[in-house]
């Protein structure tokens, strides 16, 4: 039985989008065998940061199939046996899904703006394991849902929301600093 | 103002922070309050929800009460009807239900969506609700899942069949009642759909081969649309065809199915096919049809092909492929070369290396000089794990082609001096390490290599490794004087781990090289002032041994050390301690450690790739040697422990050794018995494992009488097993004294299975009738003979050992073994007869020579060594010529008297 597969529905281990420094934005692994912790998960993910600057590599008995743009790295993570086309189409999904999401502008700034609507579409592209949609068209479709309705509002109102929540914060913040000041003088 | 611009500006400069960053657990369950606000505050809740999510996303966990606190305030979050924050809430769901309580809540608010109209939660619902639900909910959305497997909405009949594979797992039973519904999917037009219905189809028939035989020819016939369910389709039809269970016609029919999938229109199709045939062809090989053979050629150019494609992916999957198909058949490969050569160049790295190992291996004597080159010049920009791919390749290299092994180990001494993590200059050394084992004349030449690598080396693993090694081999050169240098600078500059190996690798020099003597002795003195105790122990123990210049003392402590297997050790020191402790304590009786494992085990690092060229199998064959070594410790342990347990056997003291498993019966017979022989000083317990395999008979007072031919044995003790239901294995047992005789300590043993039978329901296990009859069950007859009175024991210098024993109780004689053909069988067949120990490697038999030594040695049931020399020839069959020394004249003759 060398080298044959077990006929599974189950092809991929895990997928992860990272940002530049190589911090976890979003990651879901399926095969709890794999990494029994959160810990070798980061560990991997260092591994796989540090490692993965080809569109395929090979980690750990892991096949690695990444991709990137500006400041965000998408991985799918399947078996070293498993199929690379295969792999590489859910990676292909994933990536250009999130793009039709965020309007092509992939940069870590819009993917936390839509963060939500990102996190609908990966449980979309795969369910514990099992590529559940492999056409990016169709997943941006089933989660494209506040885009129909309202195209700017929504997006602008979190985004200006942020702004004065962290103004006020500085504010404060400053203010503080120069009581500190004061007071030392 | 200007204070807010400058925090504006301060805002800017952060550009790309993460806003969700700063959110602790604490704040952010605070937040979760918002949940409970009615009407619901859409925004904030969406906000919140998404910044838990991210939290446990990043690994935060929660307790058992946060997050069921968590769970039922998000529950209230079904009163809105906002589409992004109902399905944020199903993810919440299952990211929560495995950690929350009483999850089970929402069963219904989920059931509500599931069976709705709007179509945008029906799916996420469904997925939503498989994961809260176990086999006994199942049966309330069993008409719903049904329906919505055959839905007209792609995305829900998906969700659906997926779920259906998760519950699956864990009940399997109820799935199976969809299976009409699960056909319907095969069929659909939705690719994902069809994908999904076929694995769930083969989930459900994969345990009746004739099933899934039809389902395949069907779909076979009918065609698939999508390339995904082509992909899995293709693995079931290779596996049947591995299986090997059908028809001949059948496996035509199937071969002929993946032959047309290597023109299928979609790369992906393709390549799963060619996977397929390669590992068909690797599998069958013993079976080989013309057909195999011919569809393998065009596999492999159809990877060909793919090898020369821009896209980095097809690259790399072809290439791994034809390494695979490069481990078993090298020749099939070699048309491909040239456009393996040319991946060397690969930006891509892991294809380079993935190419190059590929070469190693298919390449001729001719070429491994050029090939040496390229990998030189490549080695610096790839990683370690790479890095020991490409030793791995080198090391199998260097065994296959002897006369390269000059060239090889110089360019392994390039590599072990350049940059590297501890893993690969490990696999490097270990390299060596092999080529010197396996071919004498590399030892010298390997040696030095490792010298000078020590003297600069920060792994003190790999260091103290080394230095073992140094003075195993060291002593038995031609001058074994030059190593003392590097030994001794050890001392001086390496740390306390390092500075104790060499102190003892310093006393093994002592101890084999008598000219060398005086002068270690001075150097150990030197020893004696170092700053740690471990060093100061040990220099100080090997100054006492080596100044009695005692061969026999000097043999017993610093060549061949007792090595005891620590947990038995352990135990016996215990069970010491417990009891009368004015007698010495009696270390013969403690089991000796296993040997390791061979050193061949690759380090676990190197074998990540490697397993992915070579398949899964070897994957877990260097797995379960690891393991195996642990399991024969524990095995004794456990077998110790279990009969201490019994009252009956506790005076017997502690246990010498207990044998492998044999069978008694056929292994499809209606009882399984399996017999464990445990020798003890004076007695040996025969434990006889037994199963019942009929599922309407329930056995009682099952016990196994043993009768011997002679008169030699006595049968002290019978312990039956009072009851043996179907398929629960049970234990009896029967304890034998050993006769004083020491050459009458074998003998052959008739046995039967004694029991009642009750008849009993075969679902229940209900017995139907109050009493049994009797019967009894012939089973095979049982072999007690000298390899059970003996265990193995490991020297690591014969020689010293031998020459400690003496010529005193030596015995000698010649037997002709005129059935075997081989050195090598015979090897096999005295060592096992014997049961003992192989040493200095003798078990391995060079290739082309017609005599050869084999030396074993072992411990006899008393405690007493054993050492046995046996000089084979081959003449008409094998000459064997066999010298036994041990500390009790009476155990030589027993040994000698085993064989013929």
């Amino acid at each position: 039985m060398s080298g044959l597969f077990e006929p599974t529905l189950y092809m991929v281990k895990g997928m992860a989008i990272l940002d530049s420094d190589g911090n976890r934005l979003l990651t879901k692994y399926y095969d709890p065998t794999i990494f029994p912790s959160v810990k070798e998960e980061k560990k991997f993910e260092k591994q796989l940061f540090n490692r993965a600057n080809a569109e395929i590599t090979m980690i750990n008995r892991l096949t690695c199939v990444y991709r990137s743009n500006v400041d965000l790295y998408f991985y799918v993570i399947g078996s070293s046996q498993e199929n690379e086309l295969i792999l590489q189409s859910v990676l292909n999904c994933l990536y250009e899904s999130v793009s039709t999401i965020l309007r092509k502008n992939v940069e870590k700034r819009t993917l936390l703006d839509n963060l939500d609507i990102i996190m609908l579409a990966f449980d979309e592209i795969c369910d514990g394991g099992i590529p559940l949609e492999t056409d990016p068209q169709v997943v941006a479709q089933r989660v494209s849902l506040r885009v129909e309705e309202s195209p700017f509002n929504d997006q602008t109102v979190t985004q200006l929301k942020q702004k004065i929540g962290s103004t006020t914060g500085a504010v404060l913040q400053s203010a503080r600093e120069q009581l500190k000041w004061s007071l030392l003088k | 103002m200007l204070i807010s611009v400058h925090g504006m500006k301060k805002d800017e400069e952060h550009g790309g922070s993460n806003p969700y960053q700063c959110s602790d657990k604490t704040s952010v369950l605070q937040e979760a309050r918002v949940f409970n606000e009615t009407p619901v505050n859409v925004k904030r809740s969406t906000h919140v929800l998404t910044k838990i999510l991210y939290l446990l996303n990043q690994g935060e966990t929660l307790g058992t009460k946060e997050a069921t606190d968590v769970f039922f305030a998000m529950t209230k979050l079904f009163q809105s009807n906002d589409i992004i924050l109902r399905r944020l809430v199903y993810l919440g769901i299952k990211e929560l239900c495995s950690v929350a309580e009483d999850t089970i809540i929402v069963t219904s608010s989920l059931t509500k969506d599931m069976t709705g109209r709007e179509d945008q939660y029906r799916a996420s619902a469904i997925r939503a609700l498989c994961r809260i639900t176990d086999a006994s909910m199942l049966q309330a959305v069993e008409r719903y899942m049904k329906q919505a497997m055959v839905d007209r909405t792609s995305g829900v009949s998906s969700a659906a069949l997926v779920s259906c594979r998760h519950i699956a797992q864990h009940s399997p039973d109820v799935v199976k009642r969809w299976v009409a519904e699960v056909q319907e999917a095969v069929h659909s037009d939705n690719v994902m759909v069809q994908y999904h219905g076929l694995g769930m189809l083969y989930q459900i028939r994969k345990s009746d081969k004739l099933a899934v035989t039809k389902m395949v020819s069907k779909l076979i016939s009918s065609g698939m649309r999508s390339p995904y369910a082509i992909c899995l389709l293709i693995r079931i039809v290779a596996k049947l065809i591995a299986e090997e269970e059908s028809s001949a016609g059948e496996r035509s029919h199937l071969m002929e199915f993946l032959e047309s999938m290597l023109r299928h229109k979609s790369e992906m199709v393709v390549y799963e096919a060619a996977n397929a045939v390669v590992a068909l062809s690797a599998a069958t090989t013993t079976t080989t049809t013309t057909t195999t053979s011919r569809d393998l050629v065009t596999a492999i150019s159809v990877l060909q092909l793919f090898l020369s494609s821009p896209k980095p992916t097809l690259r790399f999957a072809a290439v791994r492929t034809l390494g695979k198909v490069a481990m078993t058949q090298p020749a099939a490969v070699t048309a491909c070369n040239l456009d393996l050569e040319n991946l060397l160049q690969d930006v891509n790295r892991s294809i380079a290396t993935l190419a190059i190992t590929t070469l190693l291996k298919t390449g001729s004597e001719g070429s491994i000089d050029r090939l040496m080159r390229s990998i030189a010049a490549f080695l610096n920009d790839i990683s370690d794990e790479f890095k020991i791919v490409v030793v791995e390749a080198l090391r199998s290299l260097a065994l296959q082609y002897p006369r390269k092994q000059a060239l090889l180990m110089g360019q392994l001494a390039d590599m072990l001096r350049n940059e590297g993590g501890l893993a690969y200059k490990e696999a490097i050394a270990s390299t060596i390490i092999t080529i010197i084992e396996d071919n004498p004349d590399a030892k010298e030449k390997g040696l030095d290599h490792l010298c000078e690598f020590i003297e600069d080396c920060e792994h003190t693993t790999l260091a103290v490794r080394i230095l073992h090694l140094l003075g195993k081999e060291g002593p038995r050169t031609s001058r074994p004087a030059r190593y003392i240098r590097f030994i001794y600078n050890r001392v001086i500059l390496e740390n306390a781990a390092v500075r104790a190996a060499a102190v003892s690798v310093l006393a093994r020099f002592g101890a084999q090289c008598p000219d060398l003597l005086p002068n270690i002795l001075v150097l150990l003195q030197r020893c004696m002032l170092d700053t740690e105790d471990e060093v100061r122990d040990r220099s100080t123990y090997y100054h006492a041994v080596l100044s009695t210049r005692d061969p026999a003392i000097i043999a017993r402590c610093i060549l061949n050390p007792p090595m005891y297997s620590l947990s038995s050790l352990e135990r016996a020191l215990l069970s010491y301690l417990s009891s009368d402790t004015t007698k010495a304590f009696d270390a013969s009786c403690v089991p000796a450690a296993p040997p390791p494992a061979a050193s061949a085990s690759l380090s676990s690092a190197a074998s990540s790739i490697t397993a992915a060229i070579s398949g899964p199998e070897d994957v877990t064959s260097a797995v379960p040697a690891l393991q195996q070594e642990k399991r024969s410790v524990s095995m004794h342990d456990k077998y110790a422990e279990r009969l201490a347990a019994i009252p009956a056997f506790a005076g017997l003291g502690p246990l010498f050794k207990s044998s492998a498993p044999v069978e008694l019966t056929e292994s499809e017979t209606e009882y399984v018995v399996r017999c464990v022989k445990h020798t003890f000083l004076g007695h040996i317990i025969l434990q006889f494992d037994c199963t019942n395999t009929l599922n309407d008979q329930l056995l009682e007072d099952v016990s196994v009488v043993v009768e011997e031919d002679g008169s030699n044995w006595q049968i002290l003790q019978t312990l039956p097993c009072a009851s043996l239901p179907y398929s629960c294995p049970g234990t009896c047992y029967v304890l034998l004294a050993i006769p004083e005789d020491i050459m009458s300590t074998t003998g052959t043993f008739t046995a039967c299975l004694k029991f009642q039978v009750r008849d009993c329901d075969p679902i229940t296990g209900e017995p139907e009738t109050e009493d049994g009859y009797g019967d009894d069950y012939t089973l095979e007859d049982i072999e007690i003979s000298v390899s059970d009175h003996v265990s193995a024991a490991q020297r690591s210098n014969f020689a010293a050992a031998w020459e400690e024993l003496g010529p005193g109780s030596e015995l000698e004689d010649t037997f002709a073994l005129t059935s075997l053909s081989s050195l090598a069988e015979a090897v096999t067949q005295v060592t096992n007869f014997l049961g003992m120990q192989p040493c200095d490697r003798s078990e391995k038999v060079p290739d082309g020579k017609n005599s050869h030594t084999l030396y074993l040695a072992g411990t006899y049931r008393g405690g007493q060594s054993v050492l046995v020399r046996a000089k084979l020839a081959l003449s008409d069959g094998v000459a064997m010529q066999l010298t036994v020394r041990s500390t009790d004249p009476a155990v030589s003759e027993v040994i000698a008297s085993a064989v013929g």
